[in-house]
């Protein structure tokens, strides 16, 4: 007869104990070395700079990449400090961020949603990168915005104007400094009604793109409550250089404005064929035909030379801006590299300033705590005077600066100048305005 | 009417682009038998051959002007052009307004030597190749030169202006009894479309009317006959090459003002020129010229909002909606030649 010691109750006991040993380890090395995606472990912390080094846009690109290396030099304690001796908020102290020497990786979006979404998931998981910025597309912003809230890290974008990024697109991890279509109209608006008056018939041409259409939407809207009416919207092919036969029928059309709702090589060559055409110089209803860029681009609007002269249109900040801010930030720039930043330099390196004070405030690099001590932030010193990151949509609310093409430029840089600056106040929307509506910020993701 | 006028003016002046970049690439193919899909990158590079005159014209010297400042509140540097220090103010800031018609002086050797080099260099070795071979290496070339632009000039557009007496606009409509500014057209793209008419007839007239052309419409009909009759039809074979880069340079010289020149516009134009000889028949050089304009003015018609209010879209479709009609009822193109492309 044999006489066992096992029994069923005690199987289970010894089983469960034995179990939770096994495992209590793997708990715990998990939630150490994973609390968020790439948590920073050995010095230092890796920023991923996603901008078009290829492609239309490289030379934006180009210009964001300077204000890249500027900024992790200036929170590296490098060089002058640039607009952190401006910034309101004074936890960076030029020692990296959180003791974190700052690195960086670059890739190369080539202005493509697809290849954008690569370089930025190949930073992510081949380099380690906290946070990823850049860009300079809509498409290409809501797209790495997209892959940036999967992957659970902070996506800081770049040069992007539709209002889909912080609209129907908006993510927890998403965040944009750069105005966009609504607030260009809202910003043009009154200076398109105090200089051309409200009895005005607008002609639109608009890029076939997601950008284009929520242009037109915006600056559609604002002319039509000013009381212009709408002749004509017609949409081109965002791959099309020739506009002369889409120009044609705006000089029988009885318009006495086109709007030119087009970026970039499309704003170049329309602008250009307009001005061919003579629409500057004609006469239409007894008043004097307009022309009208939405947004501008110094960079873009240096190939459309002397055609630029006199049109008038929005940017998100420019270098001949006198307030402390801008003026460090240029002097830093243009110190180091001979030659003025751009919108999308200026709006690259405040993402960076502005992720990294965010980093220190909260105290971790977890984007969710990033994004609580982003949201609502109000700060000033970074060039576009007071200036809020709202936490319904994470859509900066700033100052939107109207701008006209200089007639008598001083220099190649001294392109544009300021007409007027629009205040804060009168381009803020509600969070649920129709433009913006269909999306939710979701929750934020911490990844890992 | 107006609106019909201004469309056909319209189409008659994209279709010269078109035609001459045809042009060329029927040069190219009936001579060598090469896909040349590199023809673009050519009309690209001329057109950079305006902006580089420009830019060798606009040489300046700097000197300090301490009455101003720069952007960064240091004293101004003033720049002078070489130009005008050497000629005078005047005369000097004429010569580098006139930079893009001198252009086409400084294009002529640059682009026939470059097709020279391409040629012996590169597209020799490919002339017994299959046609997608000559495609890819064509193709692989048209990128790397658009890269090698990108590098020097960079991405974004490079304003080119015209001289200052063609800007402005010609009022068609007065002479035609309508209303003043009805009908008006800028004056480069009337010198374009007269430009294109010259170097088209040139082209034709030096095929027709020189031994030499003769030769080489004799080596385009029967190549092994000629070579038996021995003459060396492969030298003026590639004499020809370098004669269709200098057509595709000297369009994109006078380009420059319509569109400001950028790395990527001749991939713009490539398409739809392949589709131009297609459509004109492979070899055919008075069908690439007829199909040139053909497809310019039809394309143009389809961007009328009366016509796109009918067919939504039509106007990005039409020219490859025709070429598929044509090629249904004339396989060979509207002026193909039995024989070409159908081994």
């Amino acid at each position: 007869m044999s006489n066992s010691n096992f029994t069923r109750r005690g199987v289970i006991k010894s089983g469960a104990i034995a179990g939770a040993g096994v495992a209590l380890p793997t708990i715990f090395t998990a939630s150490s070395a994973a609390a968020y995606t790439n948590e920073p472990t050995g010095g230092s912390v890796t920023f991923g700079f996603n901008v078009p080094q290829t492609g239309p846009y490289a030379d934006e690109g180009a210009d964001e990449l300077r204000a890249y290396e500027l900024a992790v030099e200036h929170l590296n304690g490098n060089g002058d400090g640039g607009m952190m001796n401006t910034f309101s908020s004074k936890s960076l102290k030029g020692n990296g961020i959180l003791g974190n020497k700052v690195e960086f990786v670059t890739g190369d979006t080539q202005t493509k949603s697809d290849a954008a979404r690569a370089s930025a998931k190949s930073m992510i998981e081949k380099d380690g990168a906290i946070m990823i910025t850049g860009g300079s597309s809509s498409g290409v912003a809501v797209a790495v915005q997209g892959l940036c809230q999967e992957a659970g890290v902070i996506f800081m974008a770049g040069l992007t104007h539709s209002n889909d990024t912080t609209g129907k697109d908006k993510k927890a991890n998403g965040f944009r400094h750069f105005f966009n279509a609504y607030m260009s109209a809202a910003a043009l608006a009154p200076v398109l009604s105090k200089l051309y008056g409200n009895d005005r018939k607008a002609y639109h041409l608009t890029a076939d793109y997601t950008w284009g259409w929520t242009q037109e939407e915006s600056i559609k809207a604002a002319s039509e409550a000013l009381g212009w009416e709408t002749i004509n919207a017609v949409k081109t092919p965002l791959a099309q250089t020739d506009f002369s036969s889409y120009i044609a029928p705006v000089l029988n059309s009885g318009a006495d404005v086109l709007v030119l709702n087009h970026y970039g090589g499309n704003m170049v060559n329309s602008l250009t064929n307009a001005v061919q055409f003579g629409l500057r110089e004609k006469v239409v209803n007894g008043k004097n035909f307009e022309i009208v860029v939405p947004l501008f681009s110094r960079l873009m609007a240096r190939g459309a030379g002397e055609n630029i002269k006199g049109i008038l249109g929005s940017t998100n900040w420019h270098w001949s801006l006198q307030d402390e801010g801008s003026k460090a930030f240029v002097k830093s720039f243009g110190t180091k590299y001979g030659f003025p930043p751009s919108q999308a330099a200026h709006t690259v390196y405040c993402q960076t300033l502005l992720y990294a004070d965010a980093a220190e405030r909260a105290g971790t690099f977890n984007p969710c705590g990033i994004g609580e001590a982003l949201e609502g932030f109000e700060f000033d010193g970074l060039g576009n005077g007071k200036t809020l990151y709202r936490a319904d949509d994470h859509q900066c609310f700033k100052d939107v600066l109207v701008v006209r093409g200089k007639e008598n430029p001083t220099s190649e840089f001294d392109i544009l100048e300021v007409v007027e600056v629009t205040p804060a106040e009168q381009v803020t929307y509600a969070p649920d305005h129709p433009m913006f509506a269909g999306g939710a910020l979701g929750n934020c993701n911490p990844g890992a | 009417m107006d609106a019909i006028i201004l469309q056909i003016l319209n189409g008659l002046d994209k279709g010269s682009a078109y035609a001459l970049i045809a042009l060329g690439l029927t040069l190219i193919f009936g001579t060598l038998g090469v896909v040349n899909f590199a023809h673009g990158a050519l009309f690209m590079i001329g057109a950079f051959c305006a902006v580089t005159l420009s830019r060798i014209l606009n040489f300046s010297f700097e000197t300090i002007d301490p009455t101003k400042t720069d952007f960064l509140g240091n004293p101004a540097k003033i720049k002078t052009t070489y130009v005008e220090h050497w000629f005078g103010a005047d005369f000097g800031a004429t010569i580098i307004d006139w930079a893009v018609p001198l252009a086409i002086l400084f294009s002529i050797p640059i682009m026939i030597l470059f097709g020279f080099i391409v040629e012996r260099g590169l597209i020799k070795h490919f002339y017994k190749r299959p046609h997608a071979d000559q495609i890819l290496v064509t193709y692989g070339l048209a990128i790397v030169l658009q890269e090698i632009i990108k590098a020097f000039y960079g991405a974004n557009p490079i304003p080119t202006p015209a001289p200052d007496v063609f800007k402005g606009s010609f009022d068609f409509g007065t002479l035609l009894g309508f209303e003043p500014n009805a009908i008006i057209y800028p004056y480069w793209r009337l010198v374009y479309f007269a430009f294109s008419a010259l170097i088209i007839s040139g082209v034709f007239a030096f095929l027709r009317f020189t031994t030499f052309g003769m030769v080489v419409r004799a080596g385009m009909a029967d190549r092994e006959t000629v070579g038996l009759l021995g003459l060396n039809i492969d030298k003026r074979f590639t004499f020809m090459f370098g004669l269709a880069a200098a057509v595709a340079g000297v369009a994109g010289v006078m380009y420059a003002p319509i569109n400001s020149p950028n790395y990527h516009m001749g991939m713009d134009f490539l398409v739809l020129s392949f589709v131009v000889v297609v459509v004109g028949g492979m070899g055919s050089l008075p069908g690439a010229v007829l199909a040139g304009f053909l497809l310019g003015i039809l394309e143009s018609f389809a961007s009328m909002n009366e016509v796109k209010s009918l067919i939504p879209g039509i106007d990005q479709i039409i020219i490859y909606v025709v070429a598929i009609i044509i090629l249904l009822t004339r396989p060979r193109g509207l002026m193909g030649r039995k024989g070409v492309m159908e081994d």
